[in-house]
């Protein structure tokens, strides 16, 4: 009985109904410290999605999402920081006049266009993102070459957002939460509670994004990449052109999810591009399972929720609760929540509480209890 | 010419950081295809040994001696940070050989809990779990077999147990009490004082060499050769090459494969203490000091091609020099006539963090010629 | 006598002062149905690695259609109208049967068509037809590392056929499989010359027999003789080849 429970499809379906009740009543129920929370872990969701896009279907692993992910937050806090800094000296960002800088670099003009901001949160990363992924990909540099240089990458992006200070404040990042948008602060919490509805439209946006590129023969190929790539160019696919391609969505998607949490946390900083927040990334989707998505929206926000309320609590066993759950998931649990919800998992850990009884027959039978087996 | 021998001398001392560092990481992942994202940490743990073993000189007992500590620290670090990794490689590893990415993601795991234990854990309490671990997993060795197997076997097991841990808890309690300093848990950065001998320069040619540069410098070559010389001209080297390239072949032929990945884990792992000793030598030493060598390390491994110890000599020192070039500056002092926008482009990347974005740049230019680095593997497994 | 379909000229494959092919040369006609036979060792799948581009000739040209193959990448020479498969079969494991045949009868194969075109109907029945063929209904919905070895090996001639190139090169197709299934597999690629042109590699000289096809003897990565299948195993090299030779002669 739990089995049919298990295989049919209304457990999604609950889930899907509870994350979307949740969503509805947090406004209500949470104070806005609460809900500003749900609001950046849902944006980190966001990232999450694009992970699993490249990680679970394409078997990309990228250590270096942080780029993207920091770039559409700058990009975001640029404006905002444009936005409202006539009141200062030279009618630039005040941070300016502590390095004497007078003019604006030139970098900075386009975004005192909303509109332009609006595209460059996700075309600046996905076009880097592509940039970067086609001089690895084309090479045929794969697996852990490809995660070690975009560990690399990530590295050399931090050294220089914090060595700069006077192209963008180097290590101190751009402050958003005292900005104007519409004629309110950033921070406040209508401003918040706003942010947080977006943003929970944006993951489910990009779930529905996600799941469009994968399903059908565009997502079979991705599979098959993973699989076995050197045989999908035998058979006339070019794996290097789709490779380019999910790896620019996933960083785009990664620029959205960073526009997002900037404005939620009031601040983008180098930190976003610290090497241990990126592989915290890949973990999400690996607990919550990878190729399921769905499991990286739920991985992203409970291990973070987790981690806020552990952190809260006892501060230094964070780094041991995160530790041991890298290396439970990996060992033991390597299909991840949902992926061990969909295989026998439940049925097996009920089994070993003594719940439920052991199967008698051949599991294989019962299993393929429909398909007639035929010679 | 005195610029170019400067910038030469700084660049070697650069890279041989770099090639010790990365030494222990190459034959991991070169030999066992192991990604081991921990090995930054075992390097903090080579350097912490180090800081340890230094405290223990300055007791009255070790005074005289006190010049002598880095001598001892080095195989004790070699010896920490290898059990270290073997037990690393025996709960964790193990499980997951054949999935590279999987491996990172758990070592990652691994370094993480130990950046945290280092900080949250007394540095004596530390020192005797190490001897705990280090008797318990010798002492089996070093018994008569007969004694394992005979009908007593269970007993004597417990035994050895029960004398490491008894060895631990001495240790610990012993430091402990004699250097208040190690007895409490910080997450402060600790310094290594050189021994006096270290300190200052050799003149020599109008140049100021530094001398734990030199020192090094000679380490670095000893491990180089040493490890050469073990891989190629050794029993178990010729064992451990023969694994590498076919595990289960070399099963066949009665080669203990398990013996062999403890082994070459061990010493890749060893080689990160011997490597923190060194660290330890340059700066302070704190919980994230691994962190910030593994990316060089990879990069190394990366651009001299795996599995190549002389592609990563050579790639380390390229970086090295590199980044002395690149970071201060010297094409500017080289060729003070520069047309200015040429200059001010030199004077943006002459910081060593700037360096660093220019070097990579490097690489990945590199790549795009060479995609498997200076020296490929060859042969057909590499595509399959 | 047309055109040459397929022709290769003094290839010479070097791996490390090893050659593995020495001054090859061989030329298929259209709608032929060729065999190549050879001691293991003997450069049979280096040869097919020079024609799908996975192997770089250090010598010599390849020309398909009278186009140069040499330097394109695997997935052009693909499209130009060359399929192969391999000599242990490489399928998409984590695909189902029927998602595998998919990919390989898509007409698309670039990355935007794929994601906003649906599969069209005749495609859908391709599909179904080929895996009629192969008989592997019953599984369409398996993933593709579930199957046998000999099913993968179906399921990998079914893909091939299912690309519809004009070039099918088939590497040890019959490995693995029963007599019954071989003499299909031979009924099967017979069937295919006429429209399209064959070669296959194999050991399993029944097999070959079966095919009633030209057979091209490789030794040493050079062709040692070509002929019908009688004619070859009477030749005196030949049987030396096969059944070992004296010491000097070896050179
Ligand atoms: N990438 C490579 N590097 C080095 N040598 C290679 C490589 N590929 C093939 N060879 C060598 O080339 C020779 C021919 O190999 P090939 O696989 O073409 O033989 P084959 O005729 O297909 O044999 P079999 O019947 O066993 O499949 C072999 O000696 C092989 O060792
Ligand atoms: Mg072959």
């Amino acid at each position: 009985m739990f089995q049919r429970f298990q295989q049919s499809r209304w457990p999604q379906l609950l889930v899907w109904v509870l994350i979307i009740a949740a969503i509805v009543a947090a406004p209500a129920v949470l104070p806005v410290f609460r809900l500003n929370l749900l609001g950046r872990f849902l944006s980190l969701a966001i990232v999450a999605l694009g992970i699993d896009l490249i990680w679970g279907f394409t078997g990309l692993l990228s250590l270096g999402q942080g780029i993207f992910f920091a770039l559409g937050g700058y990009a975001a806090a640029m404006y905002l920081q444009l936005n409202s800094s006539s009141g200062f000296p030279n009618g630039i960002p005040e941070f300016f006049g502590l390095y004497g800088v007078k003019q604006l670099p030139a970098f900075w003009q386009p975004f005192h266009s909303p509109l332009f901001t609006l595209v460059a949160i996700w075309l600046i990363p996905a076009v880097l993102a592509a940039v970067l992924g086609n001089l690895v990909f084309r090479n045929r540099i794969k697996g852990v070459y490809f995660s070690i240089l975009t560990q690399a990458a990530l590295l050399v992006f931090f050294n220089f957002f914090n060595g700069q200070q006077k192209l963008i404040n180097g290590t101190n990042g751009l402050k958003t939460d005292v900005t104007q948008l519409f004629g309110q602060m950033v921070g406040s919490p209508e401003m918040q509670r706003g942010f947080f509805w977006f943003t929970a439209l944006m993951v489910i946006a990009a779930w529905v994004f996600v799941r469009w590129v994968v399903r059908g023969r565009f997502g079979d190929v991705l599979i098959a990449i993973r699989d076995d790539e050197p045989r999908l160019r035998f058979a006339g696919f070019n794996p290097t052109l789709f490779k380019t391609i999910v790896f620019a969505i996933a960083g785009g998607l990664a620029g959205i999810g960073g526009a997002l949490y900037t404005v939620q946390s009031g601040i983008v900083s180098p930190q976003y591009m610290t090497v241990p927040f990126s592989i915290e990334m890949v973990i999400w989707v690996a607990v919550g399972g990878r190729g399921t998505l769905v499991g990286a929206i739920l991985g992203a926000v409970a291990i973070n929720y987790a981690k806020s309320l552990v952190s809260e609590a006892m501060p230094q066993s964070w780094l041991f609760i995160q530790g041991g759950l890298f290396i439970l998931v990996v060992t033991a649990l390597p299909e991840g929540v949902i992926g061990w919800w969909r295989s026998d998992g439940p049925r097996n850990l009920l089994t070993r509480l003594g719940i439920t009884r052991r199967i008698g027959t051949y599991p294989q039978l019962e299993l393929d209890g429909q398909e007639e087996v035929q010679p | 010419m005195q610029l170019l021998f400067e910038s030469l001398f700084n660049g070697v001392a650069i890279g041989s950081v770099l090639l010790m560092a990365a030494l222990g990481l190459a034959i991991v992942f070169g030999l066992m295809g192991v990604i081991n994202l921990a090995h930054g940490e075992l390097i903090m743990l080579g350097a912490y040994t180090t800081y340890v073993v230094q405290l223990i000189f300055k007791l009255p007992a070790f005074e005289p001696v006190y010049n002598l500590y880095v001598l001892v620290a080095i195989p004790l670090a070699f010896v920490v940070s290898g059990v270290v990794g073997i037990l690393l490689e025996r709960t964790v590893i193990r499980r997951l050989y054949g999935n590279p990415l999987e491996t990172l993601l758990a070592t990652w795991g691994v370094s993480l809990i130990l950046q945290q234990f280092v900080r949250s854990v007394p540095l004596a309490t530390a020192a005797g779990l190490v001897l705990a671990l280090v008797v318990g997993f010798s002492l089996p060795l070093v018994l008569p077999a007969s004694l394992l197997e005979g009908p007593r076997a269970r007993l004597v097991r417990a035994g050895c147990w029960a004398t490491s841990a008894l060895s631990g808890v001495l240790l610990a309690g012993g430091l402990a009490s004699q250097i208040s300093r190690i007895a409490r848990a910080t997450s402060r950065n600790v310094d290594v004082t050189a021994p006096r001998w270290m300190r200052g320069g050799l003149e020599w040619a109008d140049l100021t060499l530094p001398v734990p540069r030199l020192v090094i410098i000679v380490m670095t070559i000893v491990s180089v050769l040493g490890v050469t010389l073990f891989l190629n001209r050794s029993v178990w080297g010729t064992r451990i090459r023969a694994v590498t390239q076919n595990r289960s072949m070399s099963d066949c032929l009665g080669i203990p494969t398990d013996t062999v990945d403890v082994l070459t884990f061990g010493i890749g792992s060893g080689l990160a203490g011997i490597a923190g000793v060194a660290v330890s030598l340059l700066g302070s030493v704190g919980p994230n000091v691994g962190g910030s060598y593994i990316v060089g390390c990879f990069m190394v491994v990366v651009l001299g091609g795996v599995g190549n110890l002389f592609g990563a000599v050579l790639a380390s020192f390229a970086i090295g020099w590199l980044t002395d070039l690149i970071g201060a500056g010297r094409l500017l002092t080289l060729w003070p006539a520069m047309p200015p926008p040429l200059a001010a482009t030199v004077q943006f990347f002459a910081t060593t963090s700037m360096a660093q974005v220019m070097v990579f740049a490097l690489i990945v230019l590199f790549l795009q010629f060479r995609p498997a680095g200076l020296f490929p593997q060859k042969g057909r497994m590499v595509e399959v | 006598m047309s055109a040459p379909l397929l022709e290769l000229r003094e290839i010479t494959v070097s791996f490390d002062g090893f050659l593995a092919l020495r001054d090859l040369n061989l030329s298929l006609q259209p709608g032929e149905l060729r065999a190549v036979i050879g001691p293991n060792g003997a450069g049979k799948t280096t040869f097919l690695d020079v024609i799908t581009g996975k192997t770089a000739p250090t010598e010599g040209d390849v020309l398909f259609q009278g186009r140069s193959l040499v330097g394109r990448a695997e997935h052009r020479i693909a499209r130009l109208g060359i399929g192969r498969k391999f000599q242990s079969p490489r399928v998409f494991e984590k695909l189902s049967v029927q998602e595998n045949l998919a990919l390989a009868v898509s007409r698309p194969k670039q990355p935007w068509p794929l994601l906003f075109g649906r599969l069209g109907g005749q495609e859908r029945e391709r599909v179904h037809h080929l895996m009629g063929i192969v008989n592997l209904q019953s599984r369409a919905d398996w993933e593709a590392g579930a199957l046998s070895h000999g099913q993968k090996q179906w399921l990998e001639i079914a893909m091939l056929v299912g690309q519809d190139p004009d070039l099918l090169l088939v590497d040890e197709p019959v490995a693995g499989l029963t007599d019954e299934e071989t003499d299909l597999t031979a009924d099967l690629l017979k069937s295919l010359a006429g429209d399209h042109t064959v070669l296959v590699i194999e050991h399993d000289m029944e097999f070959i027999r079966r095919l009633e096809s030209p057979v091209t003897v490789l030794h040493q990565g050079h062709v040692l003789c070509e002929g019908t299948m009688d004619q070859v195993q009477a030749d005196p090299r030949v049987i030396e080849v096969y059944l070992g030779t004296s010491e000097e002669e070896q050179s």
